[in-house]
C-alpha cells in the first residue's frame, strides 16, 4: 500500500520538477535566445488541453458510467471549433494579436469602444462561472487524496485542511510564474510550459490506465467491447437534445473559457501554430477520451455498487493492486486539476487588475497616470492580490457548498456561464452592426437567465427557494427556473442553455439593431471584423528591424507630429548621432516612455514601447488601431504635411545649392581671367622691353638702365603677385599655421607703420593714439602685424587729400579689440565698400598699385586670427575697422 | 462581396478571374469552412438510430450497442482529424502568403 507520506513525497517532487520547468523556461525566454521547442506548435498544442481538466480526468468516466456516450459530446465541441479554425480561431487569434490583447474582457471591451463597463461585466461573470469550477479542482485533489487515505489505516485526511494547502500551493505557484512581470504580450512562458509538460503527464497517465483496463483486465480489444455491450450502459441511449445542446456548450466554453482564451490567443507565440493544433489538438482530445468507455464498463462491472465512478480512474488499479499505476494516474488527476487552476487563476487576475482595480486606484490616486513606476508596481500587486483573492474564493466555495455534488454538473454550470460570452463574441467578430448596449442588453439577460435557472437551482442549499422552484418567481408560472414561458418536460440543461443562449442572442441582436455605435466602436469593428485587410501576414517574434522609426510612427500618434519631432531631434542631438533618428538606447526609451506616459498613461506607455522594442513586431496599422477615427485623419493629414513640408525643403535645398554652385563656377571663370590679365600685364611689357634690348643695336646707357629697371620692376610685380596668389590660397585652404606669441599693441602698430612708410616717398601723416598701445595681445602677430601694413600701405596709396593723414585708434570693446585706421581721403564709394574685399577688386584701376589682393588677403587672415576686416562707415574718410577677439579662441 | 481571408495578394479579393492556383485555393478554403459543418452533420447521424425499447421483445436485437457507437464515432472523430491534417498540408502549400513559407527569416518556428 502505497502510504499517504510517500503520496504527500511524490506530489511534492512532482511540483518541485513543475517548478524547476516553469523556472527554466521562464529563465531562458526572459534571456530571449529561448529554444525553438519552447514555442513550438507543440508545446501550443500541450498547452490546449488545459481544457481537459481533473473533470475530465475523472469525470468523464463518471459522466460515461451515468449517461452512456454522453460524455463525448464535451470533447466534440472543442473538436469541431479546431477543425473549423480557418473559419473562426484565425481570425480570433489574429484579432488578439493585432489589437494586443490580454484576456477576453479586453477583447470584448475593445471590440465594443474601449467599453469599460462591459469588461467589467465579463470579469464578473467570468469570476463567477469560474469560481465553482477551480473549487471543483480543489475537490478532485482532495477526493483522489481521499482514495488512497481510505487504503492507508494508519492515518486520516482532514479533507478541509488539505484543499487549503493545495489551494494555497496552487495560488504561489501562479502568482511566482504567472505575475512576474508586467509584459505586454501578457506571455508567461514558464507557466504555460509547465502545462505543456501537464498535458503530457495526465495523457500518458489516463493512457496507463486505459491500456491496463483493456488489455489488462478485460483481456482485449474484442472482448472489451463485448464486456461494453454486457454493462448498464451498454445501449447506445442518447438524448438528442443533450447531445447537441453540450456539444454546442463545449464549442462555445471552449472559445469563451477565459484560460482557454488565455492559453489559445494571449499566449499564442504564432499564428501559424494553429495549423498544427487544428488536428494535433483533436487528436489529443480523441486519444484521452478513447478509453474512457473502457474504464467505466470495467469499473461498473468490478467495483462495488456503493463506489464513486468519478474515481474510477483511480480505484480500477488500487482494486487490482496496481499501486505504481493508481500513483500514476494521481499524479495525472493533480496535474490536470492543478494546470486548469493555476491557468485560470492566472487569466482572471489579468482580468480583475486591469478592469477592475486599476481603473479604481487610478480614479482614487487622481494623479496616479503621470507616475511611472509606481503604477506597474500596483498593477503586479493587484495581480498577485486578484489570484490569492480567486484561490480563496474557490476554497470558499468549496468549504460552504461541502463538495460533493456530480463533477460534471458543476462543470457543465460553469460551461453555460462563459457561453454567454458567445454572441458577442461572434457578433463582435463577423458583424460590424453589433454595438456596444447590444452586447451589454445580451451579456446581461444571457447571464440573469443562466442565474436564474441554471446555477441558482444547483447550488441547492435553501439559495434559490423551494417555491420559487416550484410555482415560479412571485408564483408566475411562466418564470418557473425550469420551465420557462411555461414549457415543461426539457431536461434541465438543455432547457437553460437554449433559454439563455436565445435571450442572450435576440437581446444582443436588437440592442445592436437599436442603437447607433460611436465612432471608436464603428471603427474598432470595422479593424475587428475586417481584420485580415488591416493586418499583414503573420509574423515571428524575432524583433523588428526598424525600431527607431517604429516608435517615431508611435510617438507621433500620441504625442503628435511636431511634439514627437522636436523630441527626437533633440534626443538626436544629445546623442550625437548623424542618422535620421537616434538609436534606441535604454535611455532613450526611457525618456520616451516618461513622455508617453504623460499623454497615456504609464501602464499603456510602457506596453506600447514595450512592444516596439520588446523582440516583438508591431506594425503601423497595430498601432493606428489604438487610437480613433480623429487621430487616424489627423494622422493622415499631418503626415501629408510633412511629406509636402520635406518636399519643398528639400526642393529649396537643392535651388540654393544650384545658385552656389554656378555662383562658385562664375567666380572661379572670373578669378581665373582675372589672374591670367594680371600675370599678362606684366609679361607683356617684360617681353616688349627685353626684345628692345636683344634687337635694338644701339642703346644709349640710360636707356638700357630704364628698359633693364622696368622689366625688373615688372618681374617684381609678378613676383608679387604670385606670392600673394600663393598666400591667398594657402589662407583659403587652411594650411596656414599660425605662430602665437604675445606681444604689445603699440609695438606691432610701431613695427607695422615703420615699415610701410619704409621708402619715405610719402607724406602721409600717421596719428596714433596711444592710450591702449599697453594692450597685451597673444595672436600670430606677424600676420597681424602684415595686416596693419597693408591698410597703411593702402591709405598711403590711395589717400586723396592735400596733406594726407591716417589716424589708428584703438578701443577695447568686451572681449574684443576694434583697431580703426581712418584716413581723411574722400573714402570709398558705398557701391564699392562690399566687394573691396574680393579678390582682383580695385576701386580705381587707373591708380592700380597692386593686384586688387591686399584686403582679400587681410580678411582671410583676421578670420584666420578669429577676427575680422571691414569698412567703417560714416567717418570722413576712408575707413577700416580691424575686429580682433580677446579670448583666445583662434580658429587655427 | 468576397472577404479578404489574409491569404490573398494585392487586388486578389475583387478580380473576377484568378489563377488557377488561387482558385484553387479558394475552393480548398471552402473546404476547410465545410469541415465543422459536416463534422457536425455526422456527429449528429447516431441521433437518428433507434433508442432501445423499454420493453424489448424477447428476440429482437433492442438498441444500437454502445460499442457501435463508439465505433462510428471514433471513426468520424479520426477522419475529421486527418482531414484537418491533410488541410493543414494544402494551407501550407497554396497559402503560402498566409503561412509565410516563402517569408525566410520571418519564420519564427511556424511549422
Amino acid at each position: 500500500m502505497a502510504s499517504l507520506n510517500v503520496l504527500a513525497v511524490v506530489c511534492l517532487g512532482y511540483v518541485a520538477l513543475l517548478f524547476l520547468v516553469a523556472f527554466l523556461a521562464d529563465r531562458m525566454a526572459s534571456r530571449g535566445h529561448s529554444a525553438r521547442w519552447l514555442r513550438s506548435p507543440l508545446v501550443y498544442t500541450l498547452s490546449l488541453s488545459i481544457y481537459c481538466t481533473a473533470w475530465t480526468f475523472y469525470g468523464a468516466v463518471g459522466y460515461a458510467a451515468r449517461s452512456g456516450l454522453e460524455y463525448i459530446t464535451i470533447y466534440l465541441g472543442p473538436t469541431l471549433v479546431m477543425i473549423g479554425w480557418w473559419w473562426g480561431l484565425r481570425k480570433l487569434v489574429r484579432i488578439g494579436r493585432s489589437q494586443r490583447v490580454t484576456s477576453i474582457a479586453d477583447l470584448l471591451s475593445a471590440r465594443y469602444g474601449k467599453s469599460n463597463l462591459l469588461a467589467i461585466g465579463v470579469t464578473i461573470l467570468a469570476v463567477i462561472g469560474t469560481t465553482p469550477y477551480i473549487s471543483l479542482q480543489l475537490q478532485s485533489i482532495t477526493l483522489s487524496f481521499a482514495i488512497f487515505a481510505e487504503a492507508d489505516p494508519l492515518r486520516s485526511v482532514n479533507e478541509t485542511q488539505t484543499v487549503f494547502w493545495v489551494a494555497l500551493g496552487l495560488a504561489v505557484f501562479a502568482i511566482l510564474f504567472g505575475t512576474r512581470n508586467l509584459n505586454a504580450n501578457e506571455r508567461h512562458h514558464g507557466v504555460v510550459t509547465a502545462v505543456a509538460l501537464e498535458a503530457v503527464v495526465k495523457l500518458v497517465s489516463l493512457l496507463a490506465v486505459g491500456i491496463f483496463v483493456v488489455w489488462g483486465i478485460a483481456g482485449g480489444l474484442s472482448q472489451t467491447l463485448q464486456r461494453i455491450d454486457a454493462s448498464s450502459i451498454g445501449q447506445w441511449q442518447v438524448d438528442g437534445g443533450r447531445w447537441a445542446a453540450i456539444t454546442f456548450l463545449s464549442a462555445a466554453a471552449f472559445v469563451c473559457l477565459p484560460r482557454m482564451f488565455q492559453v489559445m490567443v494571449v499566449e499564442n507565440e504564432d499564428e501559424r501554430h494553429l495549423r498544427i493544433a487544428a488536428w494535433a489538438f483533436p487528436l489529443y482530445l480523441l486519444l484521452i477520451s478513447i478509453f474512457v468507455v473502457p474504464i467505466a464498463a470495467i469499473g461498473l462491472e468490478l467495483l462495488p455498487q456503493r463506489s464513486n465512478p468519478d474515481l474510477f480512474v483511480l480505484t480500477l488499479p488500487l482494486a487490482e493492486g496496481q499501486q505504481g499505476l493508481a500513483v500514476l494516474s494521481f499524479i495525472g488527476g493533480f496535474s490536470s486539476a492543478t494546470s486548469m487552476a493555476i491557468v485560470a487563476a492566472m487569466a482572471l487576475s489579468t482580468m480583475v487588475s486591469n478592469h477592475i482595480v486599476m481603473p479604481i486606484w487610478l480614479r482614487w490616486q487622481e494623479v496616479g497616470a503621470s507616475v511611472s513606476g509606481d503604477v506597474r508596481d500596483v498593477v503586479l500587486l493587484a495581480r498577485r492580490l486578484s489570484i490569492a483573492g480567486i484561490m480563496a474564493l474557490g476554497y470558499l466555495y468549496y468549504t460552504i457548498s461541502g463538495g460533493g455534488a456530480a463533477l460534471a454538473a458543476i462543470g457543465l454550470i460553469a460551461f453555460a456561464g462563459v457561453a454567454q460570452m458567445l454572441p458577442s463574441l461572434v457578433g463582435g467578430l463577423f458583424w460590424r452592426g453589433a454595438t456596444r448596449a447590444g452586447a451589454l442588453a445580451g451579456l446581461t439577460v444571457g447571464f440573469a437567465v443562466w442565474l436564474y435557472t441554471m446555477l441558482l437551482p444547483a447550488l441547492g442549499g435553501g439559495v434559490l427557494p423551494t417555491h420559487i422552484l416550484a410555482e415560479g418567481l412571485f408564483g408566475i408560472g411562466w418564470l418557473k427556473p425550469h420551465a420557462l414561458f411555461g414549457i415543461e418536460g426539457l431536461d434541465e440543461t438543455v432547457h437553460a442553455v437554449l433559454w439563455s443562449m436565445l435571450l442572450n442572442t435576440g437581446a444582443f441582436l436588437i440592442g445592436s439593431l437599436a442603437t447607433f455605435p460611436s465612432p471608436l466602436e464603428r471603427l474598432q469593428g470595422a479593424q475587428f471584423v475586417d481584420v485580415f485587410e488591416h493586418s499583414s501576414g503573420p509574423r515571428g517574434w524575432l524583433g523588428s528591424v526598424a525600431q527607431a522609426e517604429d516608435l517615431m510612427i508611435m510617438s507621433q500618434r500620441i504625442l503628435g507630429a511636431g511634439e514627437a519631432q522636436r523630441f527626437f531631434q533633440a534626443e538626436l542631438a544629445r546623442q550625437g548621432g548623424r542618422g535620421p533618428l537616434p538609436e534606441p538606447t535604454p535611455a532613450f526609451l526611457e525618456r520616451l516612455e516618461r513622455e508617453l506616459s504623460a499623454s497615456i498613461g504609464a501602464a499603456a506607455a510602457h506596453a506600447m514601447v514595450g512592444q516596439i522594442v520588446g523582440g516583438s513586431s508591431v506594425s503601423v496599422q497595430d498601432l493606428m488601431a489604438v487610437a480613433d477615427e480623429t487621430a487616424q485623419i489627423l494622422e493622415y493629414s499631418s503626415r501629408l504635411e510633412m511629406q509636402s513640408e520635406e518636399l519643398s525643403r528639400t526642393a529649396r535645398k537643392l535651388q540654393e545649392t544650384n545658385e552656389k554652385l554656378t555662383q562658385i563656377s562664375q567666380q572661379k571663370d572670373a578669378f581665373l581671367s582675372q589672374v591670367s590679365h594680371e600675370l599678362r600685364t606684366p609679361m607683356t611689357s617684360i617681353r616688349a622691353f627685353s626684345e628692345i634690348l636683344r634687337d635694338a643695336d644701339h642703346l644709349s646707357a640710360t636707356d638700357h638702365t630704364r628698359y633693364a629697371g622696368i622689366i625688373h620692376d615688372e618681374a617684381l610685380r609678378l613676383t608679387r603677385l604670385l606670392n600673394d596668389l600663393l598666400d591667398l590660397s594657402v589662407l583659403e585652404n587652411g594650411q596656414v599655421t599660425l605662430n602665437f606669441s604675445a606681444g604689445r599693441l603699440g609695438d606691432v602698430l610701431d613695427h607695422a607703420v615703420a615699415t610701410a612708410l619704409a621708402d619715405g616717398s610719402a607724406d602721409l601723416r600717421v596719428l596714433r593714439d596711444d592710450a591702449t598701445d599697453d594692450l597685451r595681445l597673444s595672436t600670430d602677430l606677424d600676420r597681424l602685424s602684415q595686416v596693419f601694413i597693408n591698410l597703411i600701405a593702402n591709405a598711403e596709396k590711395y589717400c586723396t587729400a592735400e596733406q594726407p593723414q591716417l589716424r589708428i585708434v584703438a578701443q577695447e570693446s568686451g572681449d574684443w579689440l576694434f583697431i580703426d585706421f581712418i584716413d581723411n581721403g574722400a573714402g570709398i564709394p558705398p557701391e564699392y565698400r562690399t566687394t573691396i574685399f574680393e579678390k582682383f577688386s580695385r576701386v580705381s584701376p587707373e591708380r592700380a598699385g597692386g593686384a586688387g589682393l591686399g584686403l582679400a588677403i587681410c580678411r582671410e587672415i583676421m578670420q584666420r586670427l578669429g577676427g575680422d576686416v571691414g569698412y567703417l562707415a560714416g567717418q570722413e574718410g576712408g575707413a577700416f575697422r580691424v575686429s580682433l577677439s580677446l579670448r583666445r579662441e583662434i580658429a587655427a | 462581396m468576397i472577404r479578404g481571408d489574409g491569404a490573398e495578394g494585392q487586388g486578389e479579393t475583387t478580380a473576377p478571374f484568378v489563377a488557377r492556383k488561387t482558385y484553387r485555393r479558394r475552393r480548398l478554403m471552402d473546404v476547410a469552412r465545410l469541415l465543422p459543418i459536416v463534422g457536425a452533420v455526422l456527429f449528429a447521424i447516431p441521433l437518428m438510430w433507434p433508442s432501445p425499447d423499454p420493453y424489448p421483445a424477447p428476440d429482437s436485437m433492442g438498441g444500437m450497442p454502445l460499442s457501435r457507437a463508439m465505433i462510428y464515432v471514433l471513426s468520424v472523430w479520426a477522419m475529421l482529424i486527418l482531414a484537418s491534417f491533410v488541410f493543414g498540408l494544402a494551407v501550407r502549400r497554396w497559402a503560402d502568403h498566409w503561412t509565410g513559407v516563402n517569408e525566410g527569416p520571418q519564420e519564427g518556428g511556424g511549422d
